[in-house]
């Protein structure tokens, strides 16, 4: 039983972070259109902003860290979208091999700046005592993980059903041209948009530090798994995002603790089945 | 006028063993076998219109299988050349069912996950792979017992089979399913009422590029002697991705051209900057913002301009 | 092939297709005989090119079945379709720009054949698929521009090749979308005497959105509107017909 719960919770928790990284993801794709193969270069730097920020200033908290990391990210995303992506409207395949560069650049000046070692993000003080669940001590804060993850859910779904704001994101999802013919200032529109995936990925790099911690690589981790639950969910649809980032979650997390040797071919293995039976995603549209 | 290149270039391939010293002769070995792997993806990006970030597996897993058969196993060259190409070739049939579920970015996205996936088993699975030591200590085979231990005997070695695979990938692209290939890539719905088969064409064509990459990845592993999960990762796909772009991807030698200029800016650069990753990351940018169909297409309009055409 | 056969070219019975809550076939239902010459009107919207689509095998209908030369296609993936004998053009022109003419319709010739499968002897060694080529533009008056590329040609010129490509596949059923869309008043007579001259074993339907040009080289029409089957017959009676009026005149 024990080994159910527990178990249960990671992949609670594991889910969690995978959304909080997929879901900017997702979004850029549902829009841009763009597989935004920088994702995973925001996601690492939030995460060394945090770790450098968090050990330097003994006044900040992690929450107040995560939204300024993800504005200073989403700065930067701006800005790269701004000066490089515009120019590349007419070439997709040109805007997904410059997020790729734009990763190599970012990965490698993280590298000049923090060096090859491993640092820690530390976890609040506040959430540093474990909780009894169930009859069982869980880290508190993966547990928060979880309820931070719902709560981006439906902060997003209220921006993208609910404001005005979501409701030219989905007018331009669903036909760019006719969004454009109606007066949606597509083009900023496109900017905001890459700032708010870019962003939430940077938020999301801190709030996953204390559970991964900074180090050379981190970007070439989340990346593959940011591009699994968005393959696997469908492309540009946040609840696939959402279900598929809990549906790898579990099947990684019971997976590798039955089958620790195979972990790596339990997790693109959904993906595969999907994509072998539903080649939109469980969540996409066809022909999206 | 392209009679001409041809022959410079092949009479210049003919140099080095004569003329240059040890370092350059395996500078050039080096070219070759970049030039291999990236027209072996140009098979895909610029004749099939399918751009995979994955290419590396099939370097990658050829390299590994050959390393382990011959130093783990006890066989011999012949038979775990054989046995790698057949295995990553049958890797590459079963990858392009599932990346071929897919089309344009979703087959990117795709190609980029597996090879990624590839990439982590061979860091984590250190008791079959030695993760991040990597194996060392491979041997060269001796072909009809001629050692290709020297630079001179082996790039010899690998002239002829780089020929023999660039001779081969051409009369593939310029064939009828060539022909059929290009159409899929430019008007596939087309094609289809035409009676061509889009998806069985682009399946072909992915395991086609798959063989040739295990033979680049043989060449690989041959020459350094040694392979490690890095041969594996996205930057080694993007690099060659890069000189397939860089070079002209419309074009049967602009991938060759780019393969080389990418290997000699890594080498010349790596003397001075550390940090090649970001290089490559800013040649990207340039490449696509400046030149997006690349060197080789570029030139001949110069040259077509200089000649007083109007194209 | 034996003689006259009692079935339909073409039969389609209770097509329907909608996408998400607009329906774009309802319940359509067609029957053409070997060597009829069918035209298909409709106002814009009324489905006629997803009509087409769907016999040619590009969008899966959601109800209702589609038989070509006897046999259920319904479900046939396109290439298959062009196997059995079904050609088609389009509205707009899906040549291959960068190609000569000649490298055009060989690649029609080309589809059909099992040497298009074939990986080792270049493209140009296939001497009989030239000259057949050059024989199928000559047919449609374009010899002269075979060694042209497609982007230098006038637009009238592009639909005829399109009309080359197609008819080089010697079809069953040959379907005309649009054909003389966007064309002058020369080049439109000319791909109308093209067209008129298709020999019988080729079944001809048509879809054209401006009902006077292409009346007289129909001897069936049905008329569409909103995805429905409105009139279907002889020609004379279905421009009499009053129901033909009110979809056009919009009662």
């Amino acid at each position: 039983m024990q080994f159910w719960i527990i178990q249960g919770l990671n992949s609670l928790s594991l889910g969690g972070l995978l959304f909080l990284l997929s879901s900017g993801f997702s979004l850029i794709f549902g829009l841009m259109r763009l597989a935004n193969l920088t994702h995973g270069a925001f996601f690492m730097l939030g995460t060394y902003l945090a770790a450098t920020a968090l050990r330097s200033f003994d006044g900040l908290n992690i929450w107040t860290t995560a939204i300024g990391a993800g504005f200073v990210v989403a700065a930067l995303g701006g800005l790269f979208e701004r000066l490089v992506l515009t120019r590349l409207k007419a070439n997709p395949l040109g805007q997904v091999l410059v997020t790729l560069g734009m990763s190599f650049i970012i990965s490698d000046a993280c590298l000049m700046i923090w060096g090859g070692d491993s640092i820690p993000v530390p976890t609040p003080q506040n959430l540093q005592t474990p909780t009894r669940l169930f009859g069982f001590v869980f880290p508190t804060y993966r547990l928060v993980l979880v309820g931070l993850a719902v709560l981006v859910a439906v902060s997003l779904y209220f921006l993208i059903e609910c404001t005005r704001l979501g409701a030219m994101i989905r007018a331009g999802v669903d036909d760019r041209q006719m969004a454009r013919a109606v007066g949606i200032p597509v083009s900023r529109l496109f900017t905001i948009v890459f700032c708010l995936g870019t962003g939430i990925a940077g938020a999301a790099g801190v709030l996953g530090g204390p559970i991964l911690s900074a180090y050379p690589g981190l970007d070439a981790d989340m990346l593959p798994l940011a591009l699994i639950v968005v393959i696997l969910g469908g492309i540009g649809s946040l609840l696939g995002a959402f279900v598929g980032s809990f549906v790898i979650g579990f099947i990684y997390t019971f997976g590798t603790a039955l089958f620790p040797e195979l972990a790596y071919i339990i997790l693109f293995l959904p993906m595969i089945v999907v994509i072998a039976f539903r080649p939109q995603g469980l969540f996409g549209r066809v022909g999206a | 006028m392209k009679w001409i290149a041809a022959v410079l270039i092949g009479g210049s391939l003919l140099l080095p063993p004569f003329f240059a010293g040890d370092f350059y002769i395996n500078l050039a070995s080096q070219i070759l076998i970049a030039a291999i792997f990236a027209l072996s993806l140009n098979l895909l990006v610029g004749f099939g219109g399918m751009t995979s970030l994955g290419h590396a597996s099939y370097l990658g897993v050829a390299a590994y299988i050959s390393a382990l058969l011959t130093s783990r196993y006890g066989f011999d060259h012949g038979a775990a050349a054989l046995i790698s190409i057949l295995g990553t070739t049958a890797m590459a049939a079963f990858f392009g069912v599932i990346a071929l579920r897919a089309s344009g970015l979703g087959f990117l996205m795709i190609t980029l996950a597996l090879s990624q996936v590839l990439w982590g088993l061979a860091y984590r699975m250190s008791n079959v792979t030695n993760g991040d030591n990597g194996i060392t200590g491979l041997t060269r085979p001796a072909p009809f017992g001629f050692s290709l231990e020297s630079p001179v005997a082996f790039y010899w070695f690998v002239l002829i089979v780089s020929t023999i695979a660039f001779l081969m990938m051409t009369t593939f692209v310029t064939s009828a399913f060539g022909s059929s290939l290009k159409g899929v890539r430019d008007q596939p719905r087309r094609m289809a009422a035409l009676g061509f088969n889009p998806w069985l064409i682009r399946w072909i064509t992915f395991v086609y590029a798959g063989l040739w990459g295990a033979v680049a990845g043989l060449l690989y592993v041959y020459y350094h002697k040694y392979i490690h999960p890095s041969s594996l990762s996205t930057t080694s796909s993007a690099e060659a991705l890069l000189g397939v772009i860089a070079g002209g991807s419309g074009t049967l030698g602009g991938p060759a051209v780019g393969a080389a200029l990418v290997l000699l800016l890594k080498n010349y650069a790596s003397a001075y900057i550390e940090r090649w990753n970001m290089l490559l990351g800013l040649v990207f940018l340039f490449i696509v913002l400046v030149m997006p169909a690349g060197i080789v297409p570029g030139f001949s309009r110069l040259m077509a301009g200089l000649r007083g055409e109007n194209r | 092939m034996t003689g006259p056969s009692s079935e339909p070219a073409l039969e389609v019975v209770g097509l329907k297709k909608a996408f998400g809550g607009l329906a774009v076939t309802q319940d359509v239902a067609l029957k053409v005989r070997a060597g009829e010459r069918r035209l298909i009107i409709g106002p814009n919207g009324a489905g006629k090119t997803t009509l087409f689509n769907q016999i040619s095998g590009d969008l899966r209908p959601n109800a209702g079945s589609i038989r070509l030369l006897g046999a259920d296609v319904t479900y046939l993936p396109p290439f298959k379709r062009a196997h059995r004998g079904l050609s088609r053009t389009y509205q707009i022109i899906t040549l291959f720009a960068g190609d000569t003419l000649e490298h055009n319709v060989s690649l029609g010739l080309l589809g059909l054949r099992p040497s298009r499968w074939q990986m080792w002897l270049p493209m140009s060694s296939y001497r009989d698929l030239a000259t057949e080529s050059r024989r199928a533009l000559d047919a449609v008056g374009l010899l002269h521009l075979a060694d042209r590329p497609i982007s230098d040609i006038a637009y009238g010129e592009r639909r005829r090749v399109e009309l080359a490509v197609a008819l080089a596949q010697k079809p069953r059923v040959l379907l005309l979308d649009e054909p003389l869309a966007g064309l002058s008043n020369t080049e439109r007579s000319t791909v109308k005497s093209l067209i008129a001259s298709i020999p019988r074993d080729t079944t001809l339907i048509m879809i054209e959105h401006d009902m006077d040009t292409a009346l007289d080289l129909a001897e069936t029409v049905t008329l569409l509107n909103y995805g429905r089957v409105i009139v279907d017959g002889e020609r004379d009676a279905v421009i009499a017909d009053e129901r033909t009026r009110e979809v056009y005149l919009g009662t």
